[in-house]
């Protein structure tokens, strides 16, 4: 059985560690925060000005000025810290958060990202995440292996608009775990998702990638 | 000193409003925005703006009000994906959009109010946001020229306020509103609370006076949410 997307973002979550200032974004990645492993405790940074970012609020607690970057209503915590938009990308931006986990339309096998447009048909903007591949030590994509057509997202080059360039570090697949380290090697498939083989790794993926798996 | 304390958000936008001028506008979502102000613009029936926001509001609400009045003739944003209209606009070729990411957009703002025509950044570097602008190595790693933003206008919202324009604000409700009260020619503050002066913490002063030209105390705050999450009380489940 291919990974679903509680699974993936459980294995994004083993990715966690101790101390770490992580961005999560919008969509899938959010599931992260649920699978947090025990003892291991992380700070989440929204970028719309918040560290310390709490669970959704008990019913009837929502408070409309405590969004994240999704724009759902969180909460709070004792640790948490407020700031503008400038001072939480100069974090960001300045190298201070450990790890993001990104959505993805395409990754390509030198570490190219396109998450955020699809010409003539999708437009919605960039948002944070130039920024975020930009300056966040690591980036971790969480995506379908496939679109909807069955079309490989893991391709040799991006077809779509880049997000960044050389910027993807690991991949988290419905099929399994792929290094990317920003093309600076090639793909390396690290792990296969439960009952899913390499040989249909291989007949879905467009990319070139290496394996020690059997 | 001429008080800039105004009665309300028309008379706070009195002689200040052009076709074909540039307006910041604060908040991110729905979350921080300048309603009253808004509204107002609306009502002015003022057009052909350039907007200056992350966010263009929602249908029916916040900017998106000016979308569907027709008033709005460029965006300069990093995110519009909560805004149907927006994108068919767009798409059609009815509205003009330069897309910034996020936080070249925060650092362009804060460097327009600050002076500084321009800066370098690794954001966006070999990509479509890079077409056009200048690039330059420093210590062996490409950067990209990126100029600051300024506006005839930035409407801002807090939530609190003194006579001396001081502001404070909320949690996450501050977002882009700090930078923008900084790089508008003139800026026109709304806030929740009016406070007396000198019952602010000076300590706490989000804003400093100098950058508000205007203040009113917004009559009405919807404060609309754009996603309602919560978690059932007898659940310890976490978001």
């Amino acid at each position: 059985m291919p990974w679903t997307r509680d699974d993936m973002t459980a294995r994004a979550a083993r990715e966690l560690k101790d101390g770490f200032y992580v961005n999560l974004g919008i969509g899938i990645p959010t599931l992260v925060a649920n699978h947090i492993p025990p003892g291991v405790q992380v700070t989440l940074q929204s970028e719309n000005g918040m560290l310390g970012m709490g669970p959704y609020p008990f019913e009837g607690e929502e408070d409309p000025d405590l969004v994240n970057a999704g724009k759902m209503t969180i909460s709070e915590l004792d640790a948490s810290s407020y700031f503008n938009s400038a001072e939480s990308f100069a974090m960001i931006r300045g190298g201070h958060i450990d790890l993001s986990v990104l959505g993805a339309m395409q990754v390509a096998a030198n570490g190219d990202l396109a998450n955020w447009m699809v010409p003539g048909k999708m437009v919605k903007g960039m948002g944070g995440a130039m920024d975020l591949v930009a300056g966040v030590k690591r980036v971790i994509v969480v995506m379908e292996h496939c679109e909807k057509s069955g079309r490989s997202k893991l391709v040799r080059e991006c077809t779509l608009p880049l997000t960044g360039k050389g910027v993807v570090d690991l991949l988290i697949t419905d099929l399994g775990v792929f290094e990317i380290n920003r093309g600076r090697s090639s793909v390396r498939l690290v792990e296969l998702a439960p009952g899913v083989t390499l040989e249909e790794v291989r007949a879905r993926t467009e990319a070139d990638f290496v394996t020690d798996l059997a | 000193m001429a008080t800039k304390i105004q009665s309300d958000a028309a008379s706070a936008l009195a002689g200040l409003l052009f076709d074909g001028m540039t307006v910041m506008a604060g908040g991110f979502g729905l979350c921080g925005i300048p309603e009253n102000l808004i509204l107002a613009i609306r009502e002015s029936g003022v057009k052909d703006l350039t907007v200056v926001s992350n966010n263009c509001g929602v249908d029916g609400f916040g900017l998106g009000l000016l979308l569907e009045n027709g008033q709005i003739r460029k965006m300069i944003s990093s995110y519009v994906g909560e805004n149907e209209l927006f994108e068919r606009l767009y798409i059609e070729g009815r509205l003009e959009v330069e897309f910034t990411p996020q936080g070249t957009l925060a650092e362009r703002i804060r460097a327009g109010g600050a002076g500084i025509p321009a800066f370098y950044t690794r954001t966006g570097v070999g990509t479509v946001v890079a077409e056009g602008k200048e690039t330059r190595e420093f210590d062996g790693e490409t950067y990209l020229m990126e100029r600051a933003l300024k506006a005839d206008l930035s409407i801002v919202k807090a939530w609190k306020g003194d006579a001396e324009g001081n502001l404070i604000y909320r949690k996450t409700a501050r977002n882009f509103n700090p930078m923008m009260a900084t790089a508008g020619r003139v800026c026109v503050a709304e806030v929740e609370v009016l406070v007396g002066t000198g019952s602010l913490d000076k300590d706490m002063i989000h804003t400093p006076g100098v950058y508000v030209h205007r203040i009113l105390k917004g009559p009405a705050y919807e404060k609309r949410i754009e996603r309602l999450t919560t978690r059932p009380r007898t659940e310890k489940a976490s978001a």
